[in-house]
Formats: C-alpha cells, structure tokens, sequence
C-alpha cells in the first residue's frame, strides 16, 4: 500500500431543484493512493460523474458538496475558495472528458490552450511553455506536434483531440488524473491506444487515476480497484480481481452479466430489469431492492450497511449479512 | 437461426451487388466538383431470411452509409440493391412504397427522431395513416399492442418523448419499426447509446421479435461483443470496403484479414483472467477522399509488404461462406509483432 493521495469521507453532494435539495451523491467514502487507478462504475446517472465533479470543484451552480470531506494530501479541499481550487485545478488535479471536442476551445489554436496551464501554474514564459507544449504532444504520440501546435481543434481527429486533452491535463505534472469516460467516444483501436497511453503516463508520473465509466471491458483493462455506484450510494467496492472473480452485490453481478463477453460465444446476456430510479424517488430500504431479484424483507425497510469481506472488499447488502449471522 | 427452404437452402432476402456510393467535393470558384468521398466502394452481399448480419467497423468505415443506400435514403452511384428478388434501387416512387413498408430502420438517437411535441401514441400511429387505411379506433388498438409488444404499458400512448428514459425510446423506436410486419430491419447502432443493462434488455427484445416475426436483421455496430452475441453472420468494413465477411464463429475464431485480428484483439476483454498479446494500430483511419493506392488498409497493417501498397487484394473465399480482402489472408499478425 503506497500513500494516500485522496480520500473522501462521507461525500453528500446535493442540487437544488424546484422541489428542494436532492442528493445525487450519497454518503460515499472511497481513498486512493499514489501510483494507483480506482475505476467508478455505474448506469449513467448513478452520480458517478457528479462524484468527480464535486472532488475537482467543478460542480454546476446549482450543485453543492451538502457534508462530508475530500482530503487531497492530507489538506481537506471541500470548503476551498474558487480561487484555492483554481490554484489546484490543472496543477494538482487534472481532469478528462468524454467528449474532447466540447472541451476544447473551437477558436483557439491547440498551441494556445496547450500554454495557458503551463504559463498560469508554472509561470513559464511563452517561449518556453510552446516548447513544453511540443514535449507533451511528442509524449502523449501526436504526429508533427510543432505543426499542431498551430491548428485548430477541428483539424484533428477524435483519438488526436483527446491526446490533446491528456496533454493539456498532464502539462503541470499533476498528482491526480480524473478520467470521466474517456474513451466512450472513440473507436475500439483508438480506445485501446488511449487506454495504453493513460497507462504508461501514470506509471511515468506516478500518479492516481480516478477512472469513471460504464464499460466492464475497460474497468478489466486499467483498474487496480473498483467502486460500483448505484442511484448514488456506493455498493460494492474490492480489487479487480474480488470484483471480477467474487462479484457480491446482486447489482455488480448483474452488470458483469449484461456484458456480452467476445470470447464466449455461448455466453447468454442477463438483462437486469427495469431502470434506475430518478433522483426525487423516495425509496425505502436498499436503493437496490426493486430491481433486484434476491429481495428479501429487511431490503424494503431497511438500508444495508458496507460489511467488509476483507480489508479491501466491502459490499452494502443484507445478503451478506446472512452469510456472517449464519454461515 | 435461418429459415430453410424444403430442399434445405435458405432463402435470399437482400441481394447487394458491385455498391458504390460516391460524394461529391465541390470546391474552387466555379463550385465544380474536384474529387469524390468514397464512402462504400464495391459492397457486395447477401442477406437470408430470418438471419442477422452484423456489420462492423471504426466511425467513418462507411457502415451506415450502406445501411441508408440500401433503403434507399441516399442515392446509389453505381449498384444494384435486390429485395425479394426485384430490383429496387430505379422503382418508381409509387412502385417503391410497397417495398419500403418491409423494409425498416432503427436509428442509434430515438431521441433525435421523435418529435418532441408528439405525443408516443400518435407518433407512432402516423405510421399506420401513410401506409393503410385504418380508422382511428383501430389505429389506437393497434398502437397500445405495439406498445405492449415492446414492453412497454398502456399508460404511455398519451406521454411526450422526454418523459422516457433511453432505453424506452429505443423501445418506441423499435414500436415504430415493428409496426407494418416488415421482413427486413436495419439497426444502426440501435444498443450503443444505452447503458449496458438496458443494452441487454434492448438486444433481448430484437431477439424475441425476431423469433416470433421471421425478422432479418442488418445490424450496425462498432462493438464486436454485441455482434458476436446477437449476429449470425458479420461483414467487416474499412475505409468503405469489405474486408472480410463470415459466420460469426469462423470469423471471431479464425479471423483471416488482419484488421479483423487487430480490432478483435483491441475490444477491452470484461474479465481478467488472461492477460493476451494484444495489437495495437497505430494511426487513425485514413482520408476517405484520399484513399491509400493497393490494399486501403496498408498504412496501418503490421503485415503489410510492397505488394500491398501497389495492388489492391481480391475478394477470395477462404471457408465456407468466409471470404477476405487481402494477399496474406490467414497470416497471423501476433508473430510479425515481436
């Protein structure tokens, strides 16, 4: 186990909506430490993206972190100023989106966007931050980088446009990398180069990765651990290999059976039924119970603590609890 | 599962032959047209009733363009498109509407083809009033059967289409497609905007309906997981050529063409048991209106020699019904790599 670099205790993150405050994450607790990648699985709308947001100091304006804490190097973050968190931003902790095109600024040139971090955090001179901008192309593997650094977004293609990002979010060397689905939309040969630069440059940098995305496929190809949310809470959270190999929630299990796997051609799809619940839904018990097809009593009344299976397995549903009253 | 004839052949629902489709690039003063997009060049194949193909490929391969040329939607530059034995591609419009009620399409955004403003149950009963002269009562039964053969409840007839979530708009997608009993449904990229758990309520649904309605299915893709587990058959596109076309065990067992082995080998596997030998393309798919002279796939092949990069490799059958694009088919691209 190396340092932690991040940890968040009791994360609630709210909206303000016309019918009052709705939380979209709830009570999540999760660490990482350095040289590590922490995979966020989920449905889209589970409050996976949300969770990033709210560690980066990125939230919408009507969003806010409701309690709890977020500790980056010991240094509890959460209540920053705008201006604190925009000294961080970039330079400390660095973000990807999913769609590179949005995040890039279609009028200006790559060169331009490409400096900005490295002469506002690094406070290097024009001259040398186009120089360190032509490193950090050549490193991340775009082609010609002193041509591209003239162009424009809209020149390059969609695995080049995000190169561009990861250029941009590496240029001040930071400790923790945010990836929200960043490859969802690139082709599968382009998402496995992606994937393998993401991997070599944290290995190089040494830093955390914090992955969100919805394919089990990429979650087996990068993660050393993972954290499955569903309708805001954290339920099930292991290594690769217990979330993989020894699945526990029904949820988790069924996500991994809706995966139609390539190497298997006989393999039969397990749909899990319904969809997930809207944030104003009142739900009693475990968020889960509705869909789930082991639902017992205690689920409909009562919310299931995280049991720990081991120290780094943990899993919040009453059917362990079973398993350790009466084995 | 293929529908056979009494002698134990199946039948040819679709038969594309020599397809091309070319845009125009218009440019200098005059708005001439200086060079054309070669979106798809020279697709041909065939399509049995009651069977899925897949078709797969990176974005920009010219997968949907094929599937919208087939229907019709866009103008063909040279080719002939065979449905049930007739030529449809010259029919005249009246002639044609006869033919576009068998033959429908599932878009990849419902969202984008449903009018906000609509509500469900008309927006789909609009189908039944081009196409047959049904009352409106009979119209709205019909429609609440749909909705029921779907998965979806009565109750929704009278909601707008934000009231959905994804996975029900590709049901009133596939309500709308359904609704004339065709015999041929194009699905273009019909799971990829779903989350995977809906993706499989959406893959069991086709797959129910097709069972119960003969149905074939073209089924558009980039993800070769979806097509191994719901096609028959998979054609593999690049830079609008076939490259390779077989049944779905011969081609992910045996893959021939080395595109084929390098996006197989790419696909990020969901279990972590074998960490395999994977190979990486290198570069982005080229410039369609600059295609590469020989083979198209040349500049990012890890096998490629000089015979590649001056002719461009035949059509050949390698198996039954397994046919490839290229001069070393069957060579394994994993040894030349280390």
């Amino acid at each position: 186990m190396g340092e932690a670099l991040l940890e968040v205790k009791n994360m609630i993150t709210e909206f303000r909506t016309a019918d009052g405050y709705l939380p979209a994450v709830r009570d999540v607790s999760f660490s990482l430490n350095k040289g590590e990648t922490l995979c966020i699985v989920g449905e889209s709308g589970c409050g996976k993206s949300i969770t990033s947001l709210s560690i980066i100091g990125l939230l919408p304006s009507n969003g806010r972190i409701a309690s709890g804490e977020i500790k980056y190097e010991g240094e509890a973050i959460q209540s920053h100023t705008a201006e604190q968190m925009r000294q961080i931003r970039g330079n400390q902790i660095s973000m990807i989106f999913q769609e590179p095109m949005t995040a890039l600024n279609p009028v200006l040139t790559i060169g331009y966007q490409l400096r900005e971090p490295l002469m506002i955090h690094e406070k290097l001179s024009k001259k040398e931050a186009h120089k360190k901008g032509i490193d950090l192309l050549k490193s991340v593997g775009i082609p010609y980088p002193e041509k591209r650094m003239s162009q424009y977004p809209h020149e390059l293609s969609g695995g080049m446009r995000q190169r561009v990002m990861i250029a941009i979010a590496l240029s001040c060397n930071p400790g923790l990398l945010i990836a929200d689905e960043p490859t969802t939309a690139l082709d599968v040969t382009i998402q496995a180069q992606i994937l393998d630069l993401i991997n070599d440059l944290k290995q190089e940098y040494h830093m955390g990765v914090i992955m969100v995305t919805h394919d089990m496929g990429v979650v087996a190809e990068v993660a050393d651990r993972v954290m499955v949310m569903y309708a805001g809470k954290k339920v099930e959270e292991g290594t690769v290999e217990e979330i993989f190999n020894h699945p526990k929630h029904p949820y988790t299990i069924g996500l991994l059976n809706s995966v139609p796997d390539v190497d298997k051609p006989d393999f039969e799809l397990e749909a899990i039924p319904g969809s997930l619940p809207s944030l104003n839904q009142q739900i009693q018990g475990c968020r889960f119970h509705e869909r789930c097809k082991f639902a017992m009593e205690t689920c409909k009344q009562q919310e299931p603590p995280a049991f720990d299976l081991s120290h780094s397995h943990s899993v919040s549903c009453w059917l362990e609890a079973e398993e350790v009253t009466n084995p | 599962m293929n529908v056979a004839d009494d002698n134990g052949r199946r039948k040819t629902l679709l038969e594309i032959n020599q397809l091309k489709k070319y845009y125009p690039i218009k440019g200098g003063l005059l708005q001439r047209v200086q060079s054309h997009v070669k979106a798809v060049e020279n697709v041909s194949f065939k399509l049995y009733e009651g069977e899925s193909l897949g078709v797969v490929g990176e974005s920009g391969c010219g997968k949907s363009t094929l599937g919208k040329a087939i229907l019709g939607l866009e103008e063909l530059t040279a080719g002939t498109v065979k449905f049930k034995e007739t030529e449809i591609q010259s029919l005249r419009k009246k002639e044609k509407l006869k033919f576009v009620k068998e033959m429908q399409m599932i878009f990849q955004d419902p969202f984008a083809s449903l009018n906000p403003r609509q509500k469900i149950g008309p927006a789909i009963a609009e189908v039944f009033s081009i196409h047959t002269s049904m009352s409106s009562k009979e119209k709205k039964l019909a429609v609440l059967d749909l909705l029921k053969e779907v998965g979806l409840k009565e109750e929704h007839y009278d909601r707008f289409p934000h009231e959905f979530s994804g996975g029900q708009r590709q049901r009133i997608g596939i309500a709308r497609a359904i609704c004339l009993n065709p015999s041929f449904i194009i699905c273009d990229e019909a799971v990829s905007a779903l989350d995977v758990s809906v993706q499989a309520q959406v893959l069991k649904l086709l797959k129910t309906l097709q069972q119960k309605y003969q149905l074939s299915y073209m089924f558009i893709s980039h993800d070769l997981g979806v097509v191994r587990y719901f096609c028959d058959r998979v054609l593999v596109m690049y830079l609008g050529n076939t490259v390779e076309e077989g049944k779905v065990e011969d081609l992910y067992n045996a893959p021939l063409h080395p595109y084929t082995q390098a996006l197989l080998s790419a696909i990020p596997r969901p279990s972590i048991e074998k960490k395999r030998n994977r190979i990486r393309l290198q570069g982005d798919l080229p410039n369609p209106a600059d295609p590469p002279s020989g083979c198209p796939f040349h500049t990012r092949c890890p096998i490629a020699r000089t015979q590649c990069m001056e002719e461009k490799p035949q059509w050949r059958e390698y198996g039954e019904e397994h046919y490839a694009a290229c001069h070393f088919a069957g060579e394994s691209i994993f040894k030349e790599a280390k």
